[in-house]
């Protein structure tokens, strides 16, 4: 049995819920998830495709609550006899997963980009140095807490599923924990993040100045749901925020396109992004690093071709 | 307030990554102290001035960490103390029971969320439960009044508020600080700053690494015209052969 951790936020899933649970489908077919939330998060049990789902209602699980969270999954793990448990390396998953791990003294593996038994042994592989190199790793001992790397396993979203709903009670008292998420500020319209969203626009230096950031968000309200990325010298330059930087000291992103605007591709800058699936580039140099790695290049003006993109992108939505 | 900063010694982000065996090839790579720590020392010598206390800046590794520890010991750390292990080990859990060793008795311990080789975000949750102490990860803001603290880190599409007791374990991302840069007379006076080195006392490794690989090439980049004419080409290939419109 493997035990699946169903992030939530509030009365809702997140798609790292559904992600947990795909990945834990590769070490075996009889999967649990554990639900931690607030009054009301039951309801949402049945989307999971797992056989049984575990819920712990609370109003101490309103906001993310990483003490009472953890020792909740930490108690389940060790008592349901699982093999291994599965989170995804949110800013959520991050936080617990190593914090459940060292709980149960057991080998720990985040950012995983696959998972495989051989024999006794869990094999994964974990992108290191920003994805400049694969490691391998290979976790012993029961259980395993793993940790998938976002946007990376199908999300298993399901209206059909009819797993067994069993309310689960807290360890100790989630009211009573020491650290305690006071607010939760979402952004500008529940903006979309770089590491979640299927398309990325990015911009860079090649944009001139800060002001012309409207241009690359347009391309990326163009596509509909696009999240808007940036290098790591303009954020440095203060353009954008820290949390839109892409690269090393940034987000890493594979989404399934992603539009590099006036951004030369350096080393750091495409280690965050070399996984995603389809990469467009457009910059005056032809020579930019980052046209080695382009699916689709266009040598130019961002000023000329952004916008006209942007409007052919509208119009092949509308009639395509 | 006593405060402990951990270190980590990594390779250069613009590093060209070549494979030797299990690790990567050193010869010629430039290592740094890890980028996100750098936020841990700024913030540690900022409450030392608020405060008052001590800093002791800590790094496990071989020998050549004690140049990591140097660096923040001219960036203002009181003392350094150096865990030696023969190499750089990988588990995380293993190398967390060793710090947890000698981190009892501080009121902060700060360190970066992440360590840009092993890119694991792991130590600092998987301390603070080994010290069973209070812990809140890749902060952006941080305020401490006397045993209580606030803090913000960032969450997918928002930010959220913290509130927390001290003694904690805190973790920095990029944004809660501008880190100084070492000063000359710091830097001589960092080389008469105590560095105590000892034996590292490693937990048992459940995480091995067995092969480091790279990754598949992408194919070769091309470039599909000029200018906003090429535009219709790019909607086409979006559409035919990438699939994503």
């Amino acid at each position: 049995m493997i035990l699946a951790f169903a992030e939530s936020r509030g009365t809702t899933l997140r798609k790292a819920a559904f992600e947990a649970v795909t990945a834990a489908r590769e070490l075996g077919d009889d999967v649990h998830a554990i639900i931690a939330g607030p009054s009301g998060i039951a309801a949402q049990a049945s989307q999971l495709d797992a056989s049984r789902v575990l819920v712990a209602e609370h109003p101490g699980f309103a906001q993310y609550n990483p003490e009472a969270t953890a020792a909740l999954v930490a108690e389940r793990v060790k008592t349901g006899g699982y093999r291994a448990v599965f989170f995804v390396s949110t800013a959520q998953g991050r936080d617990l997963a190593p914090r459940v791990a060292a709980k149960l003294g057991a080998a720990f593996a985040p950012d995983v980009t696959s998972v495989a038994t051989n024999g006794e042994e869990i094999v994964v592989t974990h992108p290191v140095y920003s994805g400049k190199a694969i490691a391998t790793l290979v976790l012993t001992g029961t259980p395993a807490v793993i940790a998938a790397r976002p946007s990376t396993f199908q999300p298993a979203r399901t209206d059909s599923a009819s797993p067994s709903v069993e309310t689960i009670a807290p360890v100790g008292d989630p009211s009573a924990s020491r650290v305690v998420v006071t607010a939760l500020k979402i952004g500008g319209g529940g903006k979309l993040d770089v590491s979640e969203a299927a398309i990325v626009v990015s911009g860079g230096r090649g944009l001139k100045g800060p002001e012309h950031f409207n241009l690359v968000e347009d391309l990326a309200a163009s596509f509909g749901n696009a999240a808007v990325g940036a290098s790591r010298a303009v954020v440095d330059a203060g353009w954008r925020p820290h949390s839109d930087q892409v690269g090393q000291t940034g987000k890493v992103v594979s989404p399934d396109l992603y539009v590099a605007v006036g951004i030369s591709g350096a080393i750091q800058h495409l280690a965050g992004m070399r996984t995603a699936k389809t990469i467009v580039a457009i910059n005056r140099d032809k020579d930019a690093p980052i046209f080695k790695v382009a699916d689709y290049g266009i040598v130019g003006d961002a000023f000329e071709i952004v916008p006209a993109l942007a409007a052919a992108v509208r119009e092949a939505r509308r009639s395509g | 307030m006593k405060i402990a900063v951990l270190l980590k010694r990594v390779p250069d982000t613009e590093t060209r990554i070549k494979l030797a065996g299990t690790k990567i090839d050193e010869t010629g790579v430039k290592f740094i102290a890890n980028p996100y720590d750098e936020f841990a020392i700024e913030a540690g010598l900022q409450l030392k001035q608020k405060s008052g206390g001590e800093m002791v800046a800590i790094s496990l590794g071989p020998d050549s960490v004690q140049e990591t520890i140097r660096t923040a010991l001219a960036m203002g750390a009181d003392r350094g103390l150096h865990l030696k292990t023969d190499g750089q080990p990988y588990d995380t859990l293993s190398v967390a029971q060793a710090l947890a060793a000698e981190l009892k008795g501080y009121d902060l311990i700060l360190l970066g969320k992440m360590a840009i080789d092993d890119y694991n975000h792991a130590m600092a949750p998987a301390l603070a439960e080994l010290l069973g102490l209070p812990c809140v990860s890749a902060v952006t803001a941080l305020t401490i009044d006397g045993t209580k603290g606030t803090a913000e880190r960032e969450v997918e599409g928002g930010l959220e508020v913290l509130s927390f007791s001290l003694p904690a374990v805190i973790s920095t991302d990029k944004g809660l600080n501008k880190p100084r840069l070492p000063t000359l007379p710091g830097i001589m006076a960092a080389k008469k700053k105590p560095m105590e080195s000892k034996p590292a006392a490693l937990g048992a490794a459940r995480v091995s690494v067995r092969a480091l690989t790279l990754p598949p090439e992408r194919p070769a980049g091309r470039i599909i015209g000029e200018g906003a004419a090429a535009v219709p080409e790019l909607i086409r290939l979006l559409q035919t052969e990438a699939k994503v419109l």
